[in-house]
Formats: structure tokens, sequence, C-alpha cells
């Protein structure tokens, strides 16, 4: 289209611009701040440009933590953030796309009431019931295990309704020709299925790391022994120590170590976030 | 419910296949959320020894205690705020960089990504940059003739936590809105053009009403997005004060349960905001279904 | 080598719409069985219950004198191509091919010769390693041959393979496909919704509607002495012409005419209110001299356009009582809509159906 509007083009960029700094400016700050040493935070405005203090801060956090706070190193924290985001990624993928696939392909007594069961769990995110859950992982022996960070989260609606999505483009005919092709449910599913649906699971899988590494106020709760904290939960032991003034540069140095993964995971992987987000709302 | 025409025979397959997900389901859902029903009906003395039926009590409790009634009003604006916020600012940048031809990529890349960033982290980034003592924004406040204390403000602790909760939300609303934008047929705006609407005109008559689905989900999305996933937030930074003017429900929940463990009441709690969920999905699945008929 | 025979085949699905009523067919061994109809006359699931992807509810099916009506589509040793194809789009072309033998636990230098064999057949072999997203429309189709061959079956069965290709190139895939069914000379059931493609593919030509067998016999035997008006109207291009009628005395008399002819000796004993049927080849213009008599029906029509198709033209007109009438005429004929003029066909080419059941009499 012809529309020559310099001016709203100008407008245009200047608004971009803004956005990405409104975006952008307090991760500048923060990272500004865990380079500096912590004497440069006692009253007045805090630097606005990077320090020298960045090796030492980092070095610090991540091989001794804040000891104060009495937070582990925040390299202990970050394999535990990556046990539990890959443990919930791999673990509501497989057992999404099983239940997916017994849901699209298989006629079976009650499977409609299946159906509204694995609904129902649509509806109650881990926060309106935290207090029984948390109960109910505590008489199971699941507090500061791994298994009590992952298995509670594992089991979504939102993953097995969008694969059925997926398994319901999937054309018939396929199904068929395997049928003609000799191959049984177990082998359409591996040979067709899941080669077919690749792309989805790579989107999503992008997308569950994300929530997995962001959980909060699960680890919170089951992690009492600092060995299971996460780099994400782990943050918060250190902002609340009382009567102290915040260490602002480890805080901050952990912050960034903390964020650093998922959003290397998003700017590498744009493409699969963007579809894998998109897909979700189907 | 849709169905494939072809199918396979068989019981005990289906259950193996359905049962990891069934169990998961039975144990950390359906369990809690019948627990929580149940504890919502009784009621524990001080010391936790005897624990009595009180039926509807707790819930009527609820509806006239000051503490619970401020938290409601508190996470309206909050939520109501935060949507308005998030929303608005994706929508002003999504058009933006739905417009530009040179560096769509690169501007989409960079409002992206904070995705990523947990909410809590957005929590303490802003907490930084507003603290009292050293903070940017704090500092260029006081500039503007501003005393900016949130700790002992409760509308600045509130600007707080809607600042970084819209902030972190921005990204995933912009996703949405750019996918929107895109899926808009060009040749509807170009007929706009030949009818002589200009590019403000033709954003509020044909772009704005054809985006009004993807703004509705949004709407649904990012309420539940302030009701429930913004505890980090709260949690790290303003603890639900200065006196209970940042408490929103689900820190409440929180709050009443593991720390004033008045167990009836943070049950009942949790089912009102059980109820809320529900009536939320079923709106939005209403949605998609008319959606999926177009 | 197998012959497939139904009797008495029947499906009723579970909501109680009765898609085939009571089907008997014998499909002799080596021969191409077309099933044509209209969308909806049962001719697909009629195939699929063949192929086993539909539960059969009364009646047997049987390869080659076995019932099979509870075996599993892969034990049934046929093989099917798909309208769309439904080829595994992860999948290489060979492995596409190779997927059901595999699968069948066949050796792996075997299926590789098997592969090369029928790729060679289908002048395939250059796309062996390429995925079906990277080849037209001709080489999927192609492929999809490839993967029914690859198995040598009993029986091939085809859901109207050719109809997702463009006019052209299905043209030249039938024949293809044709001689390539003749030299393999395996039993096939083929269904099609184009009377065309039928006609010319066809040993044996099945006729459906409302799930039920309108006619069966050679092409020619249906084009030439159609047993119901169904079958006279829907297979020919442009279908054949339909005019109410009275039969008295020997005597044919268009309603609301007075156009009229005698009967040949042997069709004399008639009487009644008829259907008379006129192929648009057997009718001309009649110059103006004749007004009916012994050997010709004359009627009087209005013009209601002309298409000129190239060799020939259609000329479209009404009769008196309001039925369409074409006409193909050789050349580039013009005559102004709204004209009136006389048609003509000799006795020996009408066609004449029962007015109450439709069947020939």
């Amino acid at each position: 289209m012809v529309e020559r509007r310099p001016f709203l083009t100008v407008l245009t960029h200047l608004t971009l611009i803004l956005g990405v700094a409104f975006v952008a400016l307090p991760v500048w700050i923060a990272f500004v701040a865990s380079t500096h040493g912590a004497h440069d935070f006692i009253s007045g405005l805090m630097p606005l440009w990077p320090g020298d203090q960045m090796v030492k801060n980092y070095w610090q956090v991540l091989s001794q933590g804040e000891s104060t706070a009495g937070a582990p190193p925040i390299g202990l924290m970050l394999f535990n953030s990556s046990v539990m985001a890959l443990g919930i990624a791999v673990g509501k993928i497989a057992v999404s796309l099983l239940s997916a696939f017994a849901i699209v392909y298989f006629r079976f007594p009650f499977r409609i009431a299946a159906f509204w069961v694995i609904f129902l769990t649509l509806m109650l995110p881990v926060e309106v019931r935290i207090l029984p859950t948390f109960e109910v992982a505590a008489s199971l022996g699941l507090l500061n295990s791994y298994s009590g960070l992952i298995l509670p989260l594992i089991a979504s609606a939102t993953a097995t309704f969008l694969f059925r999505q997926v398994f319901l483009t999937i054309p018939e005919e396929l199904a068929e020709a395997s049928r003609i092709d000799g191959a049984g449910p177990m082998k359409f599913f591996r040979d067709i299925l899941i080669p077919l649906s690749r792309t989805n699971i790579a989107a999503l899988f992008v997308i569950l790391f994300i929530y997995g590494w962001n959980q909060y106020l699960w680890p919170l709760l089951v992690t009492t022994d600092a060995s299971h904290y996460t780099a994400v939960m782990g943050i918060q032991r250190m902002v609340a120590v009382p009567d102290s003034e915040p260490l602002w540069h480890l805080i901050m140095a952990t912050a960034i170590l903390a964020m650093l993964p998922p959003v290397l995971v998003i700017l590498v992987m744009q493409r699969l976030f963007v579809r894998g987000l998109i897909e979700q709302e189907k | 419910m849709q169905d494939k025409r072809v199918s396979f025979k068989g019981l005990w397959l289906p259950a193996a296949l359905l049962a990891p997900q069934l169990a998961i389901t039975a144990v950390f859902f359906l369990w809690p959320a019948s627990q929580a029903i149940y504890q919502s009906v009784l009621r524990q003395d001080a010391f936790g020894l005897s624990v009595k039926f009180v039926g509807l009590e707790n819930f009527a409790d609820l509806i006239v205690d000051p503490s619970y009634l401020n938290s409601v009003k508190v996470t309206l604006v909050f939520s109501a705020a935060t949507t308005v916020l998030a929303m608005g600012l994706a929508l002003l940048f999504a058009v933006a960089a739905d417009r530009v031809l040179r560096g769509a990529t690169v501007y989409k890349t960079l409002v992206i990504w904070p995705y990523a960033v947990a909410p809590v982290l957005a929590g303490v980034l802003w907490w930084l940059m507003f603290n009292p003592t050293i903070g940017v924004l704090a500092y260029a406040l006081s500039y503007l003739g501003m005393d900016w204390n949130h700790l002992l403000s409760g509308s600045h602790a509130m600007t707080l936590i809607v600042v970084a909760a819209a902030w972190k939300q921005i990204s995933y609303n912009f996703v949405f809105f750019i996918a929107g934008l895109q899926s808009i047929p060009r040749s509807m705006l170009e007929a706009g053009a030949i009818d002589g609407a200009g590019p403000v005109k033709r954003f509020f008559t044909i772009t704005l009403p054809l985006l009004s689905p993807t703004t509705f989900f949004l709407i649904v999305v990012n309420l539940v997005y302030a009701f429930f996933d913004t505890f980090g937030i709260v949690h790290a930074t303003t603890t639900g004060g200065p006196g209970q003017a940042t408490n929103i429900l689900v820190y409440k929940v929180y709050s009443d349960g593991f720390i004033g463990l008045n167990l009836g009441s943070s049950a009942a709690q949790s089912v009102i905001l059980m109820v809320f969920v529900m009536v939320l999905t079923v709106i939005q699945f209403r949605y998609i279904e008319r959606r999926v008929h177009y | 080598m197998a012959s497939v025979t139904l009797s008495d085949v029947g499906k009723i699905y579970p909501g109680g719409v009765e898609a085939v009523k009571s089907i008997d067919l014998e499909i002799a061994d080596g021969s191409l069985c077309v099933l044509v109809g209209p969308s909806g006359c049962g001719k697909s699931t009629l195939l699929r219950m063949v192929a086993g992807l539909e539960t059969v509810t009364g009646g047997t099916v049987s390869i080659d004198g076995a019932p099979v009506n509870d075996r599993e589509p892969a034990e049934r040793d046929i093989a099917m191509v798909f309208q769309n194809y439904a080829l595994y789009p992860h999948m290489s072309v060979y492995d596409n091919m190779a997927y059901g033998l595999r699968n069948r636990g066949t050796a792996k230098p075997e299926i590789d010769r098997k592969v090369r064999e029928a790729a060679r057949l289908l002048a395939i072999e250059p796309m062996l390693q390429r995925k079906p997203r990277q080849l037209s429309g001709g080489q999927r189709q192609r492929v999809a041959m490839g993967r029914a061959i690859v198995r040598d079956p009993k029986v091939f069965l085809f859901d109207e393979p050719l109809s997702n290709l463009d006019a052209k190139l299905r043209v030249q895939m039938r024949i293809e496909l044709k001689r390539l069914q003749q030299r393999l000379g395996t039993t096939s059931i083929y269904v099609t919704h184009d009377q065309l493609e039928a006609m010319t593919l066809a040993d044996l030509l099945v006729v459906m509607n409302g799930g039920e067998i309108e006619q069966i016999g050679t092409a020619m035997e249906v084009y030439e002495r159609p047993q119901t008006t169904f079958v006279a109207s829907f297979i020919g291009s442009p279908p054949m012409n339909l005019v109410p009628a009275a039969v008295a005395d020997g005597v044919l008399r268009l309603t609301d005419s007075a156009a009229q002819v005698t009967l040949p000796a042997d069709r004399r004993g008639l009487s009644g209110a008829v259907i008379v049927g006129v192929r648009p080849e057997d009718l001309r213009i009649d110059g103006g001299s004749e007004t009916g008599g012994a050997e010709t029906l004359a009627f009087p029509v209005t013009v209601t356009g002309v298409e000129p198709i190239g060799a020939e033209s259609l000329l479209h007109s009404q009769t008196e009582s309001g039925a369409d009438v074409t006409v193909r005429l050789p050349g580039y004929a013009v005559h102004a809509a709204g004209a009136a003029m006389t048609l003509a066909a000799p006795a020996g080419k009408l066609h004449l159906f029962s007015a109450d059941t439709g069947r020939r009499l």
C-alpha cells in the first residue's frame, strides 16, 4: 500500500524504541548493580554504569552463595532448577502424549469421563489449592526431593488438549494407511504420530521449560532444605533477610543468573516459542 | 466432542496410556481439591487439638471479614490495573511493530524476552528500581517532588506490584496481538484506505474490531495471571503490606494457611478461588468453542 | 490373484443410517471393477468394508473364497490408494513404500528389490529419497500407487485416487493406471464419482445410488441399455434427455404435445405413462418437413442457449411440457435463444422407462 506519512513512521519507531527501553531498563539496572561492590549501595542514587566487581560478585554467588541468608551457591540452585524444568517439560509432554493418544484414537467405556477428569485440572492452578496439595506431598514423603518438585506439576490439561488438537488434525487416512500397512496402535504412535507432532512437541517443550524454571510458590513450599532450592525461589531467601540492608550486588547477580537460561531459550528458539505460545490458545 | 472415524480396539491399552495422567490428576488435583472443600466446612481450635464441623460458617465469616473484603478489593484493583496496563502497552507496541518495515524482527525479539523472567524476579527488579534509598525511579520521582516510599504508602506499593506484574506480561500479550494483527487480511485495510480512512481511523474502525477475539482471550488470560501467577511478586517485595494494601487473594490464602495456620478459612478462600477460576475457564472455553465453529 | 465376492453385504451405522443395503457382487480374478455413483451413494463405504476399515454389519465379504469380515485390514492382503494419497509426510518415498513390508518382517534385500522394481515401473526412481512434500501431485499419486504395488497384494482398492489431480494429469494417470492394472493383472476395485473415469477404466461397471446397486455391466452395456432413469441420467455427458410421455395402442405421445411416434414391433405391448429417454447425440434438428410418423419422433422445442465446445456444440432447449432437452450438434452451431425448432429422433434410439418405478421397459 502506498502511504507516505513520514511523521507516523518516526512515531512508530519512537514508540518501539521506548517500548524496548521500558522492557530492558530494569534488567540493565540489575546488571549494573551486579557489577558493583556492596559499598556503592549505601545511600543516594545507585550507579547507572557497570562497575569493576562483576567477576568477583558472580564468582561469589556461583561458588559460595550468600552465606548470611543461608542460600546455597547458585551453581547448585541452577542445577536444581534445570532438573525441575527438564523434569516438568519431559514429564508433561510424555504423560500428555499418551493420554491424548488414548482419548483420540481409542473407543472405550468412560472415555468421556476421563476427558472431563482431565478437563477439571485445567481449572485448578496449583496456587488455589496449595495447602492440601502440600499436605498430600508431605504425606507421600515428597518434601525436599526432585519428585516432589516435579510430579505435582506434570499433570495438566493444557498439554493434553494441545496434543488432542494436533492429533485431530492429522488426516484419518494416515491411520488407515498404517493399519493396512500392518502397524498396530503403538507402532502407529511411534512411527507416525510422534514424528508428525515433533514441531508441536518442541514448541511445547520451550514453553514448559520456562514454566518449570519459573515455578516459585511450589518449590518454596516443598523445599525446606537448602540442597533442593531452585534459583528462582532461592532469590527470595536472599531478599528476605530481616534487619539488614539487602546485599544488592549479590541479589542482582543471582537474579541475572536465574533469568539467563530461560531468556536464552527464548532468544535462541524464538520461532518455536511463539508457535508454542499461540498453540495453547487453541 | 470431535471424533476420529478410525479407532483402535481394546480396553487395557488405553487404560494404561491414561493411567499416568489420571493417577497424577487424582493424587495432586482431585484429592487436594476435595480436601480443600472438606476443610472449608471444618474449624480447628487455636491449638489444633479439636476439629468440628461448622457448615458454611467459614464462608459466612469471610463475607463479613473486613480484611477479606479488603483483599477482594485490592485484588480487583490490582488485576484490573495490571490487565489494562499490560494489554494497553502490548497493543501499542504490537501495532507499531506491525507497521514498521525495517527492523520488525529485531523489535519483536527485544520485546518478547521478558516472558522468560519469573514473576518473582520481575518483582525483585522493580523493587530495586523503586527502592526509596537507592532506586533509580524513586530518585527520579523525588526530582518531580514526589516522596516515593512503597514501604509506607499503600498506593505506592500497589503501583510497584502493578508495574512489575504488567512489565512481565507485556511480552505475552504482544505475541498474541502481533499474531492477531497478522491474521487480519491486508485487503480489508486496503479497502478501508480506498474508502478514504486514514491510518488512525482504520485502526479504530477495522483493526480493533477484528482484534476483539484476541482481546477477549487476553483479558481472561491476564486476569488469571494477575490473580494467581503474581504470588511471587507480592511475596518477594511487599509481602502484602503496607497495612494489607497489597494483600491479594492468592497471597492471603497462603499467609492465612501457612503463617496464620487458620486452615478452615484458608480452605474456604481456596474454594472461592476455585469457583472463580472455573467460571473464567468456562467463559474461555465457550469462547474457544465459538471460534472453532467459524 | 483373487476374486472378491460380496454377498448380501450391508452397513448400518451406529446412528441408524443405512449406508449400504444388501449388495451382491462378484468380481472376477484380475478384473477392474469400478463403483460409480453420486456422493453419499455408499460406494466408498462398500470399498472400506472390503478394506476392513469399516465393520460389516450384514452379509459376507470374501476374498479368494474366504470370508474376511473379522480380519484386520493388514490380514486381508489388500492395498489401498487414498484420495489424498495418505503418504506419511515425514518419511522418504522409499520409506513410504517400504513401511508395510517392514511391518510384515520382510527381509531387507527383498524390500529393497521390491521397492526399486515398483519405482522403476512407475518411473519414480530418481525421487526415492525425497519427502512427499517435495513432489508434484502426479508424483505423489505414483508413490501412492507404488506403496500399493510393492506389497503385491491380492486386491487393489482405489478410493477416488485421481480426483485431486488437475484435469489434464487426471486423463494421463487414468491411462497409466489402466495399463498398470492390466500388466499386473491384480483384481481391483475402484471408486469414483466421475462417470467418464468410470467408463474408461471399468471391466465391470457398478452404478450405485442410495446404498443400492442400480446396474452392473460393462461400460458399453450400461451406456447403451441403462436399466433405470438414474443410470440413464448419471452415465453419459451431457446426460440422457428424459421427457414424460404416454403409450397407447403402440403409439408413444409426448405429454402436453401433439408429437407422437409408432413404436417398433417388439414394444407395441406397452401402455400407460412412461418416461422416454434419448441421448443428445441421437437427436437432430428437423428441417420442418416432417411432423412425426412411423419411424421418427419429432417434437417442437424452444432454444434456451447454445454452448460451443470446439468440435461440437451443445444446444439446450425446452419442450412444450417444460422438460429440458440437450442436443449434440457437430461443429459450431448458431441458434438464437428463444428460437423455435423441431427436434427429431429415430424410434429405435428411444429408451423407455416406467414412470412409476423408473425401470427400463
